[in-house]
């Protein structure tokens, strides 16, 4: 017998796998595929306090091993998310959710945290610092680790949930901002988000992306995540939750040798709609492969000392 | 919508860079015409979603054009491959409305699902008519397909070598006799139908999609009742919740 159980900030997880942010929608659509429980938690759809639309299409280009997507934090509104998303989700899914939120100010962030705050089901707040900050000049909050560190402070003053910072992998030090967001109070972090990215249409000789430029995720930037977050598990000592471009049981190992406590699944969801499941059911053929009785032991196992 | 697996059977050309495909699998997740498969193609991170043309039990057409990697490699494929296909998505053509006298507008490749539509009102006891508009006579397709079931065509060519000159709208007969339309086919044209055409409309969108079945909001649209995804509310859409 294996042992897949992993814990987050108090909160055991029958395994690492957590479909994330973006890829899952608030888990309706798949909850009419598989049985959803099976997972260990995910993450939901980036909220926002407002109802956003998003950008206009096209919104998906592909890459090799991956695709670029630029929907632009599109969401119902936080409060749609609490009267309507989560009821529904009561039905269909039994364990804490990650709850995603996303803002364009500091206040936004704090006030759709809070909501999310009083909701039962929300085991976790994971807040997108990558959106751009209309107040600070257009720059991502997730760009600095002082505007890190204030979405932080802002959000730990309003919840008694843990809450994990989602960094951008669009930095020069990602080290440094994940250190910001633990002296800020952070109870973990999540890495990485999409690398910011651009197709161009041969025939229109125009981007393909209405946006211009959107986030590649998929295969292509699994070693991107691997280096990142073995980085800023150097860097900090609060829990990782590792993603990008995982798509086997094999990357999510990989991820936790590196420093993940949990392992997000994005753009794999997409592609093949039962990818989280499968990689659950070969989790314990892998571990089996590679002599690891239980997964917990292997987190930052490839760092040395 | 279901997963399966489906045999590829059949690949012939109609022209020089459209083909149809036969497939054999599961269509039991097919309700209605105007849904679509999510083909997997090895090589393609992203799965190819292409309307159904037709189907009856156990086996369907595809039509499909070479615009790209996933069509080229779609259209290179030996009959006996397998091909992983998520299998009806999305809401097709409603036949509720039950017109007695439907027009169908078919522009290029949108032509491929108006020919199950036809099929189905037929059954329905309708007489539906059709106008296809195409770029060229040499890419013009399924023009005797419609024929063999009954139904008038008219056919438009931008180029005027067959047919009117022109797209499907001036094609139309002259007082066209119509109850309900159905249109499928580039967006200009379908934006120009439903301003052109009086009364009531079905039109089926095409867009760029990261899953096909509602995860991802890749393929979102405004509609006069808010934000709809094309993939899962669509692809079809009545023509006065449309916001062009």
């Amino acid at each position: 017998m294996v042992d897949t159980r992993v814990r987050l900030s108090g909160i055991w997880l029958d395994n690492p796998v957590i479909p994330a942010s973006g890829a899952f929608g608030y888990g309706q659509e798949f909850a009419e595929l598989y049985d959803i429980n099976c997972l260990g938690s995910f993450s939901f759809k980036g909220t926002t306090l407002e109802p956003r639309f998003g950008n206009p299409t096209p919104r998906i280009a592909e890459a090799s091993a991956g695709m670029l997507n630029a929907v632009g934090l599109q969401n119902p509104g936080v409060h749609q998310v609490i009267a309507q998303e989560l009821p529904r989700l009561r039905q269909v899914f039994h364990k804490p959710v990650m709850a995603n939120v996303s803002g364009f100010s500091v206040q936004d962030y704090a006030r759709t945290c809070a909501l999310l705050d009083k909701e039962e089901q929300v085991g976790w707040l994971e807040v997108n610092i990558s959106c751009p900050n209309v107040h600070g000049g257009g720059m991502s909050f997730g760009s600095s680790p002082a505007s890190a560190a204030e979405v932080t402070r802002a959000v730990k003053a309003v919840t008694a949930k843990p809450v994990y910072m989602k960094l951008s992998p669009n930095v020069a030090d990602i080290a440094a901002i994940a250190q910001a967001c633990e002296q800020a109070g952070a109870d973990g972090i999540s890495l990485i988000n999409t690398l910011l990215a651009m197709r161009i249409d041969l025939k229109t000789r125009r981007p393909i992306l209405a946006n211009g430029t959107g986030g590649l995720s998929g295969p292509a930037i699994l070693p991107v995540a691997v280096r990142m977050v073995y980085q800023a598990y150097e860097a900090v000592s609060i829990p990782i939750i590792g993603m990008g471009g995982v798509s086997s049981a094999e990357d999510v190992l990989e991820l936790m040798l590196a420093g993940a406590t949990a392992v997000g699944v994005g753009a794999a969801n997409l592609a093949d709609p039962f990818a989280c499941p499968k990689i659950i059911a070969d989790l314990p053929r892998a571990m089996r492969r590679y002599g690891i009785r239980d997964l917990k032991e292997i987190i930052g196992g490839a760092h040395h000392g | 919508m279901k997963q399966g697996v489906y045999t590829l059977t059949h690949s012939r050309a109609l022209t020089r860079d459209v083909r149809e495909l036969r497939f054999e699998g599961d269509t039991g997740p097919l309700t209605a015409p105007g849904q679509f498969v999510n083909i997997r193609l090895d090589g393609c991170f992203l799965r190819r979603p292409i309307s159904v043309c037709d189907w009856e039990k156990g086996s369907l057409v595809l039509i499909i054009k070479v615009v790209g990697r996933g069509t080229a490699a779609l259209a290179g494929l030996r009959p006996g491959t397998k091909l992983d296909l998520l299998c009806g998505l999305g809401n097709g053509f409603t036949l509720a409305h039950c017109p007695a006298r439907p027009l169908l507008l078919g522009g290029g490749l949108g032509a491929a699902p108006l020919y199950g539509l036809a099929k189905a009102l037929l059954r329905q006891g309708a007489e539906p008519a059709a106008v296809l508009g195409f770029g060229s006579r040499a890419d013009v397709f399924y023009e005797q397909e419609f024929r063999a079931l009954g139904v008038p065509v008219h056919i438009a060519t931008l180029d005027g070598s067959a047919g009117v000159p022109g797209t499907v709208l001036d094609a139309l007969p002259p007082q066209p006799q119509y109850d309900l339309f159905y249109a499928c086919g580039p967006q200009p044209m379908l934006k120009a139908a439903c301003g052109a055409l009086p009364g009531p409309g079905f039109v089926s969108l095409e867009e760029r999609m990261g899953c096909g079945f509602g995860a991802c909001m890749g393929c979102s649209c405004q509609t006069t009742a808010g934000s709809k995804r094309v993939c899962r509310e669509g692809p079809v859409f009545a023509k006065e919740e449309l916001v062009w």
